[in-house]
């Protein structure tokens, strides 16, 4: 398992679905974000970890974008995504975010009810033909966000009613329901309890057959649990990527090691 | 003694109390300030309260007291027989207060001396000469009832006085003494100013509470006198508004009331479009730059006079309106014929309220979380996709309570429409056409001579009333609405 050429081998069996190269972010005059390289490999759940304000979420935001709504905050570097550059000036933002998903820290249902909020997306995209087919998303989305049965009597019911870990769910679903082809997760769990926790890295194992998955944790054995790559962020420096059982047994750095084994961070 | 001089000595007594309390407090404890259960100071704030406040309390209710007591017995000393024909007690007694006042104030500038003032034997023609040699002003003649009164009412008023002093002062020094023997250690004067503390804060509320009660009992009264000389159905049901100062008056407020809410209403269809319009521009799309010059900008809007609003109308507004509508105008219609109609009054009004319904709705717009934003953004909806479908959804309960504010504004606004929409009390539904509402004609019917026993002018304060209660009740909604709403995010 800890054979690099084993591990290098894994790697090129799939392909690449975004990779960054030399990418730097600016917060007005605060560096955050300092030469990062990463390749994110398809249908394959990619962790990354690392201390508070480390950058790791920064970078993760830069993925769809969605740090374009900052005013003071700029991207260099090219990001490609299958190949194209996502900061190219033909690509529309809004676009983007459509194939690159995304789940935040906090839920954050809209005060619309549980149909709404997962119908939105397909609404705004024109996703769906027909009222029938617009169902049938809802349904699938809801099913694939492993909530279906919990909500599917009260559709109707406002989002905002249900608990924190089905809300979570809910915005899982939301997400799903665009079709994207990455999906962003920010610290997804940070606001759950154990058990919503566990139903949440389930449907992300789940969720792996499809998507590529991106997510922000604080949690190492969660890192541990769901993922196949890990990336380990320090002071904006992308530390050390790799696999993620090679990064937790055996890292080559040891600012890795001593984040995991409880030293820094 | 002057009331000056005597709140001077109240004040005096109060520091001396504070620093007599402090050092007593200090030496109980031996001059360790840490055996004491409060900080120094609260034993001096202690004295120094107990001196001022039951002394003001006193001062306050003799205040109030002295003249009605003083004014019912000198009253009593006027016989009937001596009130004249068409005159009544009420206009003997201000005559009374007069030379009291008169007389006092030639003694003050020497021209009697205190005995001549205090004779009630004294001749009254040459008295009169004096008071007017003075340059007193006495507006009927002095004749020898009205003397003794006054006489009386002088006495009486410098006994009180002298009393009230001497009361007020004894109370202030029995309130320190008190507490200064209460001064030591082990006493929690910390406690006792808090709670002070409270009393203030307590009275300071109530008398915004009570001043309310006040304005509202008193128009009370004064609309069950209009419905004693008037009939309520006429006012509430009736169809015409015709005062007649000579009798005969219909005074009913339907018309009104139309005039009022049309002109509202073209007020609001003017005001939310725009303000709502702005508001979301200011908090979703303006930059940071934009916002610290704009924001202000609308809101010196809000800081304009509605007489300076009245004057744009009439002399702006109006005439453009008519050059556009009126008879030969721009459109040749010729539906217009005078500028003060219900579409100047609201077009203007709702120029008035844009910023009242922009910085509202702004505040509410700010309030939904930034994570809503997010989530949509994040499934690739674009900016006003994202505004339309979720932030104003969101918003919505509190951007009503904000247009309804703005309603009972514009309901109970007086300035404009006096200056812009017109006299004529008629249901309509002619924009071009002049109408009133119930504000102007409060204005009217209060303005100029007027009688408080007849009807024409009473019926102001029903009219006051009315429009009192609806604002309140819209005023009321709003301020369930929003507070609803905002339980939602916190």
């Amino acid at each position: 398992m800890n054979d690099m050429t084993r591990v290098e081998r894994a790697v090129d069996s799939k392909a690449i679905k975004i990779a960054a190269n030399k990418v730097q972010v600016y917060y007005g005059d605060t560096h955050a974000i300092k030469d990062v390289n990463v390749e994110i490999e398809e249908k394959t759940v990619t962790a990354f970890i690392g201390p508070s304000g480390c950058g790791k979420s920064t970078f993760l935001r830069c993925l769809n974008r969605m740090n374009d709504t900052i005013d003071i905050c700029r991207v260099e570097g090219d990001i490609l995504l299958d190949g194209e550059d996502i900061y190219d000036k033909r690509v529309d933002p809004v676009q983007l975010r459509a194939k690159v998903g995304m789940v935040f820290q906090k839920p954050n249902p809209f005060p619309k009810s549980i149909y709404d909020n997962v119908a939105y997306g397909p609404r705004i995209h024109g996703l769906a033909k027909n009222k029938a087919e617009l169902d049938e998303i809802v349904e699938k989305s809801l099913r694939r966000g492993a909530i279906w049965d919990e909500v599917k009597d009260r559709l109707d019911a406002p989002g905002t009613g249900l608990s924190g870990g089905q809300q979570q769910r809910l915005c899982i679903a939301r997400a799903i329901a665009t079709a994207p082809e990455v999906l962003l997760m920010d610290e997804p769990c940070s606001a759950l309890d154990p058990i919503a926790t566990a139903q949440v890295e389930e449907l992300i194992d789940e969720l792996r057959s499809r998507y590529s998955v991106v997510i922000v944790t604080h949690s190492m054995q969660q890192a541990a649990r769901v993922s196949q790559k890990t990336a380990f962020f320090h002071l904006g420096n992308l530390v050390e990527f790799g696999e993620t059982g090679q990064i937790f047994t055996n890292p080559e750095d040891p600012r890795t090691e001593s984040y995991i084994t409880g030293r820094i961070g | 003694m002057a009331l000056s001089w005597l709140l001077l000595i109240l004040l005096a007594l109060a520091v001396i109390g504070f620093f007599t309390g402090r050092s007593r407090a200090l030496a109980s404890a031996g001059g360790d300030a840490r055996e004491l259960h409060s900080l120094p100071s609260y034993y001096g704030y202690n004295v120094a309260l107990s001196a001022l406040v039951p002394a003001l309390g006193v001062l306050i209710v003799w205040l109030l007291a002295q003249p009605m007591i003083v004014n019912s017995t000198v009253s009593s000393l006027i016989p009937e027989q001596s009130i004249p024909e068409g005159s009544d007690r009420g206009l003997i007694m201000s005559e009374v207060r007069r030379v009291a006042v008169g007389l006092d104030g030639a003694v003050a500038a020497g021209a009697m001396t205190e005995a001549q003032a205090q004779d009630a034997n004294s001749d009254i023609d040459q008295l009169t000469a004096t008071l007017k040699d003075a340059g007193q002003v006495l507006t009927q003649e002095i004749s020898q009832p009205i003397l003794i009164a006054a006489q009386k009412y002088r006495s009486m008023t410098s006994t009180g006085s002298v009393a009230m002093q001497g009361i007020v002062l004894a109370v202030a020094l029995l309130g320190a003494a008190f507490a200064y023997i209460r001064t030591h250690k082990e006493f929690r004067a910390r406690n006792v100013v808090e709670q002070a503390v409270l009393a203030l804060l307590l009275l300071a509320a109530s008398i915004a509470i009570l001043t309310t009660v006040g304005i509202v009992l008193s128009m009370f009264f004064e609309t069950l006198n209009f419905f004693q000389l008037h009939s309520w159905k006429d006012f509430f049901f009736g169809s015409t508004w015709a005062p007649n100062f000579r009798g005969g008056s219909e005074l009913s407020i339907l018309p009104l009331l139309w005039g009022t809410l049309y002109i509202s209403l073209i007020a609001l269809l003017v005001a939310v479009p725009i303000g709502l319009f702005a508001a979301i521009y200011l908090s979703e799309y303006a930059t940071g730059a934009t916002r610290a010059v704009a924001k202000p900008l609308l809101e010196i809007l809000a800081g304009i006079p509605t007489i300076v609003y009245g004057l744009f109308a009439l002399l702006t507004v109006g005439p453009a309106l008519v050059s556009m509508f009126g008879e030969g105008g721009a459109l040749g219609v010729g539906w217009m014929a005078s500028s003060n109609a219900v579409l100047t009054a609201g077009l203007v009004m709702g120029i008035m309220l844009i910023p009242f319904v922009s910085s509202l709705s702004d505040d509410i717009i700010n309030a939904v979380p930034q994570s809503m934003r997010d989530g949509s953004l994040g499934l690739g909806a674009t900016k006003s996709e994202t505004v339309r479908q979720v932030v104003l959804p969101a918003a919505l309960p509190g951007i009503v309570g904000a247009i309804l504010l703005a309603a009972s504004r514009a309901i109970g606004e007086t300035m404009i429409v006096v200056m812009a929409a017109g006299a004529i009390a008629k249901f309509s539904g002619n924009p071009f056409e002049a109408m009133t509402t119930i504000t102007t004609r409060i204005v009217s019917q209060l303005t100029g001579d007027t009688d408080f026993a007849s009807p024409e002018t009473l019926v102001a304060f029903a009219l006051g009333l009315t429009l009192f209660i609806i604002t309140l009740g819209l005023n009321i909604f709003a301020l369930y609405i929003v507070r609803k709403y905002r339980e939602q995010y916190e």
